[in-house]
Parts: C-alpha cells; sequence; structure tokens
C-alpha cells in the first residue's frame, strides 16, 4: 500500500464571499498520478494554488509527510508547479528558466550546468540550451516548463490544465510523455484539468470535484462504469439515463426493475433498495445494441441522427415514450444490416449487467447545473 | 486610387515637417552673420556658444534638472504603475483620472497652478520649484509607459519565481524588475527630454538663480535672428534625436 | 513585509498628486473668486469680478481672436491630417514603423527652437521671400512674419502630429472587412465613407482636436516670436496676467476658461468612443 504524501483536511476557502472549496479532505498518495477534474469553477485550481501556497485557505490544513504546511510560503514548499501557459521567464534563456530554481537554493555552478543539461536531455531539448522562450514552439515551451519544475526533484509536481494550450495532436503526445515522465521520476503528480478523456487515459486516481465539493474518488474505471451521483455519471463521458422501478428485492442479492415495462434483473446496488422505490438506470451508449424491428428483445424507437465517427457510428434514437437514446456501435463489417436510415423503425437493448444502478435524486437541479457549467 | 497620389502627399507632408529643421541645421554652419545668405561654412556659432559662459553654465543647469527630474519622476512613476497594477485600493479610479488631467490639461494651467502653490507656501523660485514641477509633468507619461509593459506581464511569472524558491524580494529584482526595465528606460528617457525641452512650465516656476537653457533660448528668439541660436538648437536636436533613437531602440528589442 | 511597502507606495503617489496636482488646482478655482492684492496677490472678500472681466470687450476681443486662431489651426491640422492618416495606414507594415518614427521626432525635440526654425524662413528678409524674389513672383518682400497667419502656421507646425496620431491610431485600427462589407451592400465610395469612415474615425477626430486646440490657445511663445503684439492667446493673457500685471483672480478665471474647454472636448471624446462600443479612457 502507498503511503500518504500530502493530506487536506478541512480545506475551505472564499472568494468575495463566495464559496471556492467547501471543507475538502483529500489524501495525495506518494507516486501516483491523480488528477483534478471538474468544470470550469468548481475549485481545482484553487485547490491546486492552495498546494502550492499562492493562496490560504480560510479554514483548514496541509500536511506534507506530517509537516504543517499551511502557511509557508510558496518558496519554502518542497513542490512545484508546471502553469497553465508555461510562465517561461522570456528575458531568459532555456538554461537560466531550467536553472533559476538551483541558482535559488546556490549550488555550485558546475552543478547547476550538469543538472540543467541533464533535466534538457530528458524533455529532449539538449540543443535548445541557448534559445529565448519566444524563439520555441508551444510543445517545446511546455517542455522547458517542466524540466524547470522538475530540477530541484519536488516532491510533488503540481500541473496546472498544462496541456490545454496544445493542439489535439500535440496534445496526446504530450499526455504520454508526461505519463513517461512520472513513472521515471517516480514523484507524484497532481493534475488539474477540464478534459476527462484526458483524466481518464493518465491518471492512476481521479478526483471529481463540483462547487468546491468531492464528488467521487477513485480510479478511472470506478469513476466511469460505477459513477457516484448523477453529476459524475453526467460529467465523465456521455450518458443514458433511463427512469425505473424497483419490482421486486429477491433474495439472492439481485432485484427486479421495472424498465419501459421490461422486467430486468439486476445486481442488488451498494445503497438502501425497497419495493416500488424510483431509481436511474446508468447506460453509456457504447453500452446500447440497435437491433432490427422485429426483434423481440428491446424497446421501439426510430432513428432520428446518426453520426459517422471513423471507428464508431454514434446514433440518436427517439424511443416510442419521447426518451432520448444515445448509441455508439462499433462497426461489424459482417454485419449488412449495421447501417440505418434517419427516421427507421428500430429497438433498442443493452447488454445485460452493463447498467449501474442510481437512486432518484434531484435530477432536474442536477442536469440545469452541469448546463450551467 | 492610385499609388503615388498618396505617397506624393505623404512626402509633402513629411517635407513642410523637416525643410525648417533642416534649415536651421544648415544655417548652424553659416559663416554671414546676417543669416539669410550663405556666407561659407564655419563652426563660429559653435564655437560662440561654449565661449559664452552664461550658456554654458544654463546648459549644465538643464541636464541636470533634466536629469534629476527624469529619475525622481521614473520612480515615483514606476511606484505608481506598480500600485495601480497590483493593489487594489480606493480611489484607484481618482488616482488614475488625475493623471490622466494632468496629461491632458493645457501645460500653461498646471504653470500657474504651480506657481501660485509656490509663492503661497513661500518656497523660493528655482531648482526645487522647477524640479518638483518637472517631476509632476513627466509623471504620467512614465506611468503610462510602464502600465502598458505591465499589462502585457504575465501574472503567473512572479508566482513561478516564487514557486521555484524565490523570496518577495528576490523575484522583484531577477523577474519583475528586469521584465520592465525596458519601459523604465524608455520612461526615463522621456521624462529627460521632456524636462529639457519645457519651456511653458519653466518661465513660470523658475527664478533668477537657476537659469535654464530653454528660458535663455526663449529671450533670444522674442526679437530678431540669432545665430547662435542655430548652432544651440542644432545640439538640442540631435541631443533629442539620439535619446529618442535610443527609447526606440530598447523598446523594439524587449518586443521580440 | 508587503504591507509597509504598500502603504509607502500609496503614501508616497497620493501624497504627491494630493499636494502637486490637487491643491494648486483648488487653489487657482479659489483665486479665481478673489480680489486681487499687490502684497498677497489674493484676498478676501469673494467675488465673480474676475469672471465679469473676461466679457470685459477689451479681452473678449483677445479671446475670441484667439479661439478664432486656434479653431484655423485646429482645422487646417484636421484637413491636412486626415488624409494623411488615412494614406500612412495603407502604407506596407514595415516603412510604417519608420514614417511614425519621423513624425513622433518633433514630439521629443525642442518646440521652441522649431519655432524660431519657421523664423528663419518667414522673416521679411527670410528664405521664402528671398527664393520668391529670385523667382520672380514678387517684386518686394511680403509681410509675413508678425501676422495672424504666422501664428496660425507656427501652430500648425508645431501641433500637426498630435493631430496625426490620434487620427492614424483609429485608421490602423478600422477594419478593412467593414469597408468590403459596405461596398458589399451596395454603397459606393462616397456613401461608405460618410456611413463607415466618418463614424468610425470620429473618436480619433476628436481626440485629435482635443490635443490640438487647447495647447493653440496656451503656447503663449509661438505669438511672442511670430505674431507681435496684435495676435495673442489666451496662453499670453494668462501669462501677462500671472507674471507681469499680478492679477492672479484675473489669470486664474481665464485658465480655468481652458480648464472647462477641456473637460468638454474630454467629455465629447468620451461618448464618441462609447458609441461604436469601445471603453473611453
Amino acid at each position: 500500500m502507498k503511503q500518504t504524501l500530502l493530506s487536506l483536511s478541512d480545506l475551505s476557502k472564499q472568494f468575495d464571499g463566495k464559496t471556492v472549496l467547501d471543507s475538502l479532505d483529500l489524501e495525495i498518495l506518494d507516486g501516483e498520478f491523480i488528477t483534478l477534474l471538474g468544470p470550469s469553477g468548481c475549485g481545482k485550481t484553487t485547490l491546486l494554488r492552495l498546494m502550492a501556497g499562492f493562496e490560504h485557505p480560510d479554514q483548514g490544513t496541509i500536511t506534507l509527510s506530517g509537516q504543517d504546511l499551511t502557511h509557508t510560503p510558496p518558496e519554502r514548499r518542497p513542490l512545484n508547479t508546471v502553469f497553465q501557459n508555461y510562465a517561461l521567464f522570456p528575458h531568459m534563456s532555456v538554461f537560466d528558466n531550467v536553472a533559476y530554481g538551483l541558482k535559488m537554493e546556490k549550488r555550485p555552478k558546475d552543478e547547476i550546468r550538469q543538472r540543467v543539461n541533464a533535466a534538457l536531455a530528458m524533455v529532449q531539448l539538449d540543443d535548445y540550451a541557448r534559445r529565448k522562450p519566444h524563439q520555441l514552439s508551444g510543445g517545446q515551451q511546455q517542455r522547458v516548463a517542466i524540466a524547470r519544475a522538475v530540477i530541484k526533484r519536488p516532491k510533488m509536481l503540481l500541473l496546472d490544465e498544462p496541456l490545454s494550450a496544445l493542439d489535439y495532436k500535440l496534445r496526446r503526445t504530450m499526455q504520454v510523455e508526461l505519463k513517461r515522465l512520472q513513472r521515471e521520476l517516480g514523484i507524484t503528480f497532481v493534475f488539474v484539468t477540464h478534459d476527462q478523456e484526458e483524466a481518464l487515459s493518465m491518471s492512476d486516481r481521479v478526483v471529481v470535484l463540483k462547487d468546491g465539493r468531492i464528488q467521487q474518488l477513485g480510479t478511472p474505471r470506478e469513476v466511469y462504469e460505477r459513477p457516484a451521483n448523477l453529476f459524475t455519471a453526467q460529467f465523465v463521458g456521455e450518458a443514458n439515463f433511463f427512469a425505473g422501478c424497483v419490482d421486486a428485492v429477491n433474495g439472492d442479492d439481485t432485484i427486479t426493475v421495472d424498465v419501459f415495462g421490461l422486467k430486468r434483473t439486476f445486481r442488488k446496488p451498494d445503497f438502501q433498495v425497497f419495493e416500488g422505490q424510483p431509481l436511474h438506470v446508468l447506460l453509456r451508449p457504447e453500452d446500447i445494441r440497435v437491433l432490427a424491428p422485429d426483434d423481440e428483445d428491446g424497446v421501439a424507437g426510430r432513428v432520428v441522427e446518426r453520426n459517422y465517427k471513423g471507428s464508431t457510428l454514434d446514433s440518436v434514437i427517439h424511443l416510442d415514450d419521447g426518451t432520448e437514446v444515445l448509441a455508439s456501435e462499433f462497426f461489424d463489417e459482417d454485419d449488412p444490416a449495421f447501417d440505418y436510415r434517419l427516421g427507421e423503425p428500430v429497438k433498442v437493448s443493452w447488454v445485460d449487467g452493463w447498467e449501474w444502478l442510481l437512486p432518484q435524486e434531484a435530477a432536474k437541479a442536477e442536469k440545469e447545473a452541469l448546463a450551467d457549467a | 486610387m492610385s499609388r503615388w497620389l498618396p505617397r506624393t502627399y505623404l512626402t509633402l507632408v513629411y517635407m513642410l515637417l523637416y525643410v525648417p529643421i533642416m534649415v536651421l541645421v544648415v544655417f548652424s554652419f553659416n559663416e554671414s552673420r546676417t543669416g539669410y545668405e550663405w556666407g561659407g561654412f564655419s563652426l563660429r556659432w559653435y564655437e560662440a556658444l561654449f565661449n559664452n559662459r552664461a550658456m554654458v553654465q544654463a546648459m549644465w543647469n538643464s541636464l541636470w534638472l533634466a536629469l534629476s527630474a527624469a529619475t525622481v519622476s521614473t520612480v515615483i512613476g514606476a511606484l505608481t504603475a506598480l500600485a495601480l497594477h497590483r493593489y487594489r485600493f480606493r480611489g484607484k479610479r481618482v488616482l488614475n483620472g488625475m493623471l490622466f488631467v494632468v496629461m491632458m490639461s493645457p501645460e500653461i494651467v498646471l504653470a500657474i497652478s504651480l506657481l501660485g502653490l509656490f509663492l503661497l507656501v513661500g518656497l523660493q523660485l528655482g531648482y526645487v520649484s522647477l524640479l518638483l514641477a518637472h517631476v509632476t509633468f513627466c509623471l504620467p507619461f512614465v506611468v503610462i509607459t510602464v502600465m502598458a509593459r505591465l499589462n502585457g506581464f504575465d501574472e503567473a511569472l512572479p508566482e513561478a519565481a516564487r514557486d521555484l524558491g524565490a523570496s518577495d524580494f528576490i523575484m522583484t529584482r531577477t523577474v519583475l524588475l528586469p521584465v520592465i526595465m525596458p519601459a523604465l528606460l524608455a520612461g526615463w528617457l522621456l521624462g529627460f527630454t521632456l524636462s529639457l525641452d519645457d519651456v511653458v512650465v519653466s518661465t513660470f516656476v523658475s527664478g533668477p538663480s537657476y537659469e535654464i537653457l530653454p528660458l535663455r533660448i526663449y529671450s533670444m528668439v522674442r526679437v530678431g535672428l540669432k545665430p547662435e541660436v542655430n548652432a544651440l538648437g542644432t545640439l538640442l536636436l540631435v541631443f533629442s534625436l539620439v535619446m529618442l533613437m535610443l527609447s526606440q531602440w530598447i523598446l523594439l528589442r524587449s518586443k521580440r | 513585509m508587503q504591507q509597509p511597502f504598500r502603504t509607502a507606495v500609496l503614501v508616497l503617489v497620493w501624497g504627491w498628486l494630493l499636494l502637486l496636482v490637487l491643491a494648486p488646482n483648488l487653489l487657482v478655482v479659489g483665486a479665481s473668486v478673489m480680489t486681487r492684492d499687490s502684497a498677497t496677490f489674493i484676498s478676501l472678500p469673494l467675488n465673480l469680478d474676475a469672471y465679469r472681466q473676461l466679457f470685459n470687450p477689451l479681452y473678449l476681443d483677445v479671446f475670441l481672436h484667439s479661439l478664432y486662431m486656434a479653431a484655423m489651426t485646429t482645422l487646417v491640422c484636421l484637413l491636412i491630417g486626415y488624409p494623411f492618416a488615412w494614406a500612412l495606414s495603407k502604407v506596407p507594415k514595415q516603412r510604417q514603423m519608420l514614417l511614425i518614427f519621423l513624425l513622433i521626432v518633433p514630439f521629443w525635440t525642442n518646440s521652441l527652437v522649431r519655432t524660431y526654425a519657421l523664423k528663419l524662413i518667414l522673416a521679411t528678409n527670410g528664405l521664402l521671400n528671398n527664393a520668391l524674389m529670385s523667382l520672380g513672383v514678387i517684386d518686394t518682400p511680403m509681410q509675413m512674419l508678425y501676422t495672424e497667419g504666422a501664428v496660425i502656421i507656427g501652430l500648425v507646425y508645431l501641433l500637426l502630429p498630435f493631430m496625426i496620431l490620434p487620427l492614424y491610431a483609429v485608421f490602423d485600427g478600422l477594419r478593412e472587412d467593414l469597408l468590403r462589407a459596405s461596398h458589399d451592400l451596395g454603397a459606393g465610395r462616397l456613401s461608405t465613407f460618410i456611413h463607415v469612415i466618418v463614424p468610425l474615425t470620429l473618436p480619433g477626430v476628436l481626440a485629435g482636436i482635443m490635443l490640438v486646440l487647447l495647447p493653440a490657445m496656451g503656447l503663449f511663445f509661438v505669438p511672442d516670436i511670430l505674431g507681435g503684439s496684435r495676435n495673442l492667446l489666451v496662453g499670453n493673457v494668462i501669462k501677462n496676467q500671472f507674471l507681469d500685471a499680478r492679477n492672479w483672480p484675473f489669470g486664474a478665471a481665464a485658465s480655468i476658461m481652458l480648464t472647462l474647454a477641456m473637460a468638454f472636448l474630454m467629455l465629447a471624446h468620451r461618448l464618441s468612443k462609447r458609441r461604436i462600443g469601445e471603453d473611453g479612457v
């Protein structure tokens, strides 16, 4: 089991009377890649700035390996930051930028030169030491910023949406590179992003934040497949929610749920269930199967939209009771009936066992909050 | 529109702007005393200038005044710009407005108000009154120059420096100052030139104890033509031009 | 550690501005409603005599004449400057830098010296008269110096860059696609000019007027050098009243009139910018 490196307890922060962080607790483990994910205004950047020491909490403590850091100024914290727009010093060369942290520690010149060169080699920028930041591309600047931040061998690296300024392809490359770096250096990475795809593909654990509170903390898989609430389910990936009602609680750890008049048997969820209880059946678009209209299984509807996505075919199906369903199916070359025309009647079903149950909550309010974000 | 018409027009206006200056420069090397006919090349007016002890004294006075006014206004102006940029405080808009009014209002309004103040508090007109007045009218220009630089300044830079272990003081020295240095230099050069060239305000707030160059020129050119003025004017023009090119060069280089 | 520094900076800045900007200006306002006194410059009782004196026919004439010359100066600057700024904004960017540089040179050079240079040209036996006579255009030298025209020429010469620079700024920011859109919608050259270009460049025009009109009433050394005793500016009156006649209330009242004119122009400029959706400075 990994040890706790940084622990945040009961952290609160307000700006101009608006609560940004609300009594938040979080334990960050040594050596993990943890991502703070959430819509803008959820408090993820503020949380990162509190860790770095650029802001001070109104309440709560921050401890690093048992040492209280809450009121330590940023220059005396053994953590470093990679800034959103890199924040490279424009008047210094790449070398001097990377060397800055070591100069602050008053290291001998030889050691500085050696370590800077090593850091630049690590990010494949050996030949660029003499350039000024403005002579580099966005991706190169990004790497300088990383080299500058890791050269002091911090206990933890804080990354504030570091890839948001890069174009899609470069972002993918940097994602892989960041993962590689994290493995090689063995440093804890705290990564802030609003991009759920990025969060899922890079992290060991994901913290989903909303309105200054943690919605869920778990592995990418847990967060995606077993979301703790409607917000997480909707924010992380696309989701279909079907209204269901508990028909029977069976003895063998299963329950029978009535969805669209179909009786389906599910594994009993973690929360309390009773007969007649309304709940949500969550299905990801890729869980959905679109069947021919004469199939005996499934719910009838019509195709109202179809988008060709390369490897998948995404469609929107309007069920007869008015529900809209998103479906995302992988191509099956052997199936001639795979493609549908708009308006074509179909039936919708899903793979048994892939559904996830959530208790009924104020669903409308959740949806509106998401739309605002 | 054809292309030669705008070009001819531009050239014509530039000629109108520059012909008098060129005439002045050429005539400063004119041997003839009358000053309207070419009497051959000569440096006699420059010689006369430097043999005139009162004139040389006025030059030194002006230089010293411009030097100190530019320096004081750069220090205060830079601090003002920093305060406006970094701090939130009450009356920020009022402060901004006051600087704007100083810059826009006719010099003569500033001049008489300062004269009134100095006489009322019994300040002897001379170096100190000139310095106070010059710093005041240079201030908004320095503030604007520095503010422009600070507005393009990435807020994350000071944080990055702190993050890498620099204290507030070290950060100011190693990041903030180097980044705004070009603006400070440009502001200083502008202040220096404004002070060196000022006639209107100086006319009011200077006293017999401290004679400065523009006022000496003023008393010379009010009546008739004085060939020495050609030489002196040429020197001042060259000096200002060098300062201007220096400041443009600094700003351009820093933009790259 | 940061708080004392902040306090020190704010005290210094506020102190300077209150003492050397606000206090003197209040003093001028105060002086304008007081009574002239030969020993202490101003004394009680309060009255509006100084303002009444402004409308004394003798001074009113001077003011109107000054206003006329300033207005002419502004008009000439606008007529020269508007097409100039337009043409300048069309020049390739590389060369524009140099041309702008040539325009701001005058801002950095001694205006007294440049006014004097004009005198060399305009004098009775100066360059222009000599040139015209040798070309046979005139037989006897014309009186050019010490005329109203000479003052206006001098003011235009000094103030033209201040008209051009704000105009250039608006022309430079004028988006080509707006003009194309106007042509595309069927407007000819003239209607595009009237309906699109003029409204969009109006803030620049007003800024230029502000930067030219007010100094054109205050630059007292221009009439002193070029204009003789009959072509006085408001600035000359203020200077004489303060330095020679020692009539502070009257000088102060005259300067307040200038300030009010400035306030009015600034307001107009602000409104014009707001109209096209830019925040006034």
